[in-house]
């Protein structure tokens, strides 16, 4: 398989097939946190792309170079990477607040909130869990992640992330002026509406043999 | 045991958390964004339990009004004429004016004694739970149900399960926040002026006949207070007695307390607190500085 196909696919994995909030179930804190106002989503969504980018490509230089070197990952994988998380958050707080201040009291809380955000932490781990060959990627058992397989395999995973944003975020506009029947307004509407999304995710499964 | 491991693992960690903090160190340098010191200071003089009472999401967003103009000294209600002194010394005003202080009022006098129960009151221990089903457990579908979830909430410790499953409001703790009346179901803790004289302690719109049938403490729409309270001072509304503050003259209260058959006009007792509680500085808006506010 040439690598550009490989890429392809592996993008389209981590964006539809195993999309990220609809098929694994990560993230939902925020999906449904965030995603009353459009504006709000697609900043949010930049945040956690640019977030789980840079935070998974200074989790792979770590693995690879310090932790493996040193014989350590097997115990000490998980607190690297929260440091690594944790300190990438709080840089683009800094500069979202410096050039963005409309972005930054609308992401609000919300925005702290993705050092704890489990999908990142999951996309950052991902690139561990692949290299002990186990995995969810059938495409990619037994088989380590080179650098730009990360990067391309995390930007795939946050454009999954953002497409499910913008779409429920859009559902949801709609769903506000909508009459819904008073015992499902609020909550309980976006919870329907969130599990019929993710049903139809599943049509993805087996999409190019993934 | 693994000494070359342990000093590996400490120093690997150890290492890269320091080049990150170095990192972001620099980085605030960089994206150093000027913030007005002023709202922390105010931010220390509210008394931060996020109340809402002033109409701001939380303290830290009224500090930040008020640093910004947006919004005056006595924006606190909660925290009253000692707070505004110390924010108005803080922003370099002279004298601020607090919103006339508020406290909580019981539009409901009829305990467990008084009103009739539908079914088991026992089956709930929550008021929202119990306003949903089937309207409640007592016959009446607008009076206090007497869960407390009213005590609960409030975030000055100023109420408390009084006599007869009403609570009880402490009226020295009150500050007014209205946090009680949002978590009611029924709403039935409005906030009242704390020299209001008196009001009206029911919230039931139902017929006068029907009240009479199923509460002794109601009001029955029999407007005699109408007649006795002074010109237009009272109106039955939807069979409720409404109070027009403005029109009321403290020389009717009692009479007015007095002729109310059911005694659902009740005196309010924080009268007796003006003075001692809080100093309402009333017209007084002599505001200097940089901040001069109507």
């Amino acid at each position: 398989m040439g690598s550009v196909t490989n890429y392809t696919l592996l993008f389209i994995g981590a964006a539809l097939v195993y999309n990220i909030v609809l098929i694994r179930f990560f993230a939902l804190c925020s999906f449904f946190g965030v995603s009353n106002r459009m504006s709000f989503a697609v900043g949010m969504s930049f945040a956690v792309l640019f977030v789980m980018t840079v935070s998974s490509a200074a989790s792979w230089v770590l693995w690879n170079f310090m932790l493996v070197p040193l014989g350590i990952g097997e115990f000490l994988y998980i607190p690297t990477f929260i440091l690594v998380i944790a300190s990438v958050v709080q840089f683009e707080e800094m500069f979202i607040r410096k050039y963005s201040p409309t972005l930054y009291q609308g992401m609000g809380i919300f925005l702290p909130l993705i050092t704890t955000n489990c999908a990142v932490l999951a996309v950052a781990t991902e690139a561990v869990f692949i290299l002990r060959g186990t995995s969810f990627l059938k495409l990619n058992i037994k088989y380590s992640f080179s650098f730009p397989e990360t990067i391309i395999y995390t930007l795939g995973v946050g454009v999954g992330y953002m497409m499910v944003m913008v779409m429920f975020t859009a559902m949801r506009e709609r769903i506000d002026i909508a009459p819904v029947p008073k015992w499902l307004k609020g909550s309980a509407i976006s919870f329907i509406t969130a599990a019929l999304m993710s049903l139809a995710f599943m049509g993805f499964a087996n999409l190019f043999g993934l | 045991m693994d000494t070359t491991l342990i000093l590996g693992a400490t120093s690997a960690l150890g290492g890269a958390g320091l080049i990150l903090g170095v990192g972001l160190s620099y980085a605030s340098k960089k994206f150093h964004v000027d913030i007005d010191e002023r709202i922390e200071t105010i931010l220390d003089a509210l008394p931060g339990t996020n109340c809402g009472a002033c109409g701001f999401i939380g303290c830290e967003d009224a500090a930040t009004a008020i640093a910004s103009c947006k919004s005056g000294a006595g924006t606190c209600v909660a925290g009253g004429q000692e707070v505004a002194d110390h924010v108005a010394s803080v922003m370099g005003v002279e004298c601020a004016a607090v919103a006339e202080a508020k406290i909580a009022a019981l539009k409901c006098g009829g305990g467990r004694s008084k009103v009739k129960a539908r079914f088991d009151h026992s089956l709930f221990d929550d008021c929202a739970a119990a306003h949903i089903v089937a309207g409640g457990p007592s016959e009446c579908g607008y009076g206090c149900l007497g869960y407390g979830t009213c005590v609960e909430s409030c975030p000055f410790d100023a109420m408390e399960m009084g006599e007869d499953d009403l609570p009880k409001i402490n009226i020295e703790k009150c500050t007014g926040c209205g946090v009680c009346n949002q978590v009611c179901p029924r709403k039935l803790l409005p906030m009242i002026d704390l020299s209001a004289p008196l009001f009206v302690a029911c919230n039931s719109l139902d017929k006068g006949k029907e009240v009479r049938s199923y509460c002794s403490a109601g009001c029955i729409a029999c407007k005699i207070c109408e007649k006795n309270c002074g010109e237009g001072s009272f109106a039955v509304v939807d069979n409720l007695a409404v109070v027009d503050y403005e029109k009321f003259h403290d020389c009717h209260k009692e009479a007015c307390i007095e002729k109310c058959p059911t005694k659902c006009i009740v005196a309010n007792e924080g009268v007796n607190y003006v003075d001692k509680k809080r100093s309402v500085k009333k017209a007084e808006k002599k505001q200097v500085g940089h901040c001069a506010l109507e």
